[in-house]
């Protein structure tokens, strides 16, 4: 007690530092004036907490550890998780009873909870494709919103210019944005860690920066707008359909709602997400999988066993750059508008922090991180303003306790079938 | 066994040696790691390097390997020049490794480590593996098979799906080698084999190493500083000291050069 009175007085200073310019001070406009207010309530409740919290923190710390929970009942979800994972036949039935609920749950959801879960579906998509070069290869990308931005950028001109259809320019986009991640990879990935992460940073800001400044093409910060929504095999999902194409609700014969495109539009995005994972689970299971994550493990290894680390590593960067197309492709398409505000670099951090929280390398993991981290802002909008503050704190508190992630990563493993007849 | 046409056994003479090491030289800044080496490996040939401690040996591997590029000299596999080449590409020609401290895919099962070794005999595309062809299961099926030979062989079957980081060292020792064999080396190279074995363990690496060579036809090149096993098996002898070449011959040869006995023991 007499060595926590002293720590806690100094804990509760530092709070008062760190508080006063976030929390303390309020920029108040007011026509052309501008003037600072203070605010010392939130300040003096944060020195409050972090003061006692320190102060008895012997004493708090020996009634957690006697008031835990037995260890069955902690932790539920892991116990479950760890179930299905040493039964296959469990862990089928578990994705397809997840499949099933979440083609079921549009129709009984609200209209908003659909727009927010298909943009969080954008999200998921964009992990999993960041997942397979930082989680799988191990290799750190800072700009993957380039290649987003090159998918969303591939549909729009594509509609504009072309009047190419979403499902034409789908593929299309994956295709351009594997290009570039190729071609970017070619020079790029002889480097190594720290290197790879600041050229792909900068790459990443080229592009933004392109797209902000080529006017001629991009439209420049304007952006293009009127890019057509996706369509059921030519059926729009319009009130009027547009001149030679019929309507979705007209041809089914029922009367209009504008839920159905927002429901069309989130299982176009649950039909994608599940293409992804179909894709990258059997890669994981896949030579081309294997050799990933072994030369994460070891590179030189690798390469005395022949395998060309060069060609490996590309291979990871152009599918998740595929990936990351698609993603853009249907982002571009659900929005209707694009510009190169949506491809910053806080786009690529944020999908870097779905990657992180929710376990390098784990797909479950990810998805769960993308819809914690695009669905719950969202459902919480009066605590806008601290989104970035608790995202730090999310942030540093993960690395604390869970520096895993959230689920952390288990591999499929290869098993050599017991009965297994050596042969040479 | 599916060997790419580059790795088909070549009717050449059997007197041209299957590496030349020529006036081999490595220099780190001002400090000539390897002085001059010369050196040749025959077919079906068992060829020791041994010397101090920092005599150069694991450097000369490094350049043999292409993991350095010599400063100065040349190497030659099966009379292909492969100084130049980068290390992957020399793996491919078959000329394969292990390593001092042992470097395993540690998270990875001891079969998933023969299957990664065998990557570039696979089916590798991704077109066949995403709809899992007839011909990419068959080789996976392969794949397995052998992998399931060369555990029996280093006696590791019982383990295959253990994780390989879990392994005791002597078993993570006779991984790496069953790894290497699996990629059907001409030339197998063991740096420091025998490194922390214990006797027994060490009597079954002699064993290992003399069956490779009679069974699979691999010659190969050893760093060793155990010198029961090295007198025991090699065919012939290099003694380096301080980067330079003090002696090469026969175990015998070696054994009575006064000095390699000068390298070891000191000046009287």
């Amino acid at each position: 007690m007499r060595r926590a009175l002293p720590e806690a007085l100094l804990a509760a200073m530092l709070t008062a530092v760190l508080a006063v310019p976030i929390f303390g001070l309020r920029i108040h406009v007011d026509g052309i004036d501008v003037s600072l207010d203070r605010t010392p309530t939130p300040v003096v409740v944060a020195v409050v907490i972090v003061f006692l919290l320190r102060l008895f923190q012997g004493p708090l710390r020996a009634a957690w550890a006697r008031a835990r929970p037995p260890a069955a009942w902690r932790n539920p979800l892991a116990d479950v998780l760890r179930r299905t994972r040493q039964q296959p036949r469990y862990r089928t039935l578990l994705w397809m009873l997840l499949l099933i609920a979440a083609v079921i749950w549009p129709f009984t959801a609200s209209r908003g909870a659909v727009d927010v879960v298909t943009l969080a579906l954008i999200y998921v998509m964009l992990g999993l494709g960041l997942n397979i070069v930082v989680g799988f290869a191990g290799l750190l990308v800072l700009g993957y919103a380039a290649f987003y931005a090159v998918g969303a950028y591939t549909y729009a001109l594509l509609a504009q210019h072309y009047g190419l259809s979403f499902w034409l320019s789908l593929p299309v986009a994956g295709v351009l944005a594997a290009l570039t991640g190729f071609l970017l990879g070619l020079p790029v990935l002889r480097l190594r860690g720290d290197y790879l992460a600041i050229v792909t940073l900068g790459f990443g800001e080229i592009t933004r920066l392109l797209l902000n400044n080529l006017n001629v093409l991009t439209g420049g910060p304007d952006g293009i707008g009127n890019i057509p929504r996706p369509t059921l095999f030519g059926l729009e999902f319009g009130r009027r359909a547009s001149e030679g194409n019929a309507t979705f609700h007209e041809f089914f014969g029922i009367d209009y709602s504008g839920e159905h495109a927002v429901i069309f539009l989130y299982l176009l995005g649950l039909a994608l997400v599940v293409l992804i994972l179909f894709v990258i689970n059997r890669l994981q299971r896949m030579p081309l999988g294997r050799a990933w994550e072994a030369l994460r493990e070891d590179e030189i290894a690798c390469r005395s066993l022949g395998l060309n680390p060069t060609v490996i590593k590309l291979s990871a960067l152009t599918l998740s750059a595929a990936f990351a197309g698609l993603a853009g492709a249907f982002f571009a398409a659900r929005q209707g508008y694009i510009n190169p505000e949506s491809f910053t670099f806080i786009e690529s951090a944020m999908v870097l922090a779905i990657v992180v929280l929710g376990g390098m390398g784990s797909q479950l993991g990810v998805m769960l991180a993308a819809i914690a981290i695009t669905a719950l802002p969202e459902l919480a909008r009066e605590f806008n303003e601290y989104r970035m503050l608790a995202f730090g704190l999310v942030m540093v508190l993960m690395m604390i306790w869970r520096p895993q992630g959230l689920v952390p990563a288990t591999r499929p493993r290869l098993e050599l079938p017991e009965r297994a007849e050596p042969t040479p | 066994m599916n060997r790419a046409p580059d790795q088909a056994p070549t009717a050449e003479p059997a007197a041209s040696p299957l590496l030349e090491v020529r006036d081999l030289s490595m220099r780190f800044g001002g400090l000539l790691a390897v002085d001059n080496v010369n050196f040749d490996v025959r077919r079906d040939q068992i060829f020791a390097i041994i010397g101090p401690n920092g005599a150069g040996k694991t450097t000369v591997f490094n350049c043999v390997g292409g993991f350095y590029r010599p400063t100065s000299g040349s190497v030659t596999l099966d009379g292909q020049p492969i100084h130049r080449l980068s290390s992957h590409r020399i793996a491919r020609l078959g000329l394969v490794r292990t390593f001092q401290n042992v470097r395993l895919f540690k998270t990875m099962t001891v079969v998933e480590n023969l299957l990664v070794s065998q990557h570039t005999q696979l089916e590798t595309r991704l077109l066949p593996g995403l709809f899992k062809t007839p011909k990419y299961r068959r080789a996976e099926t392969e794949a397995l098979e052998r992998a399931a030979f060369w555990l029996d062989k280093v006696g590791l079957l019982q383990v295959a799906n253990r994780e390989a980081g879990n392994l005791a060292y002597g078993q993570q020792r006779r991984l790496e080698i069953a790894r290497c064999m699996i990629t059907h080396p001409k030339l197998l190279m063991l740096d420091e084999p025998a490194a922390g074995l214990n006797p027994q363990e060490t009597r079954d690496l002699d064993l290992l190493i003399n069956n490779l060579r009679a069974e699979h036809g691999v010659a190969v090149l050893l760093i060793e500083h155990d010198m029961s096993l090295v007198m025991g098996i090699s065919d012939d002898i290099l003694v380096m000291e301080y980067g330079r070449p003090i002696a090469t011959g026969t175990p015998d040869e070696i054994r009575g050069d006064p000095r390699v006995i000068k390298a070891y023991l000191g000046e009287e």
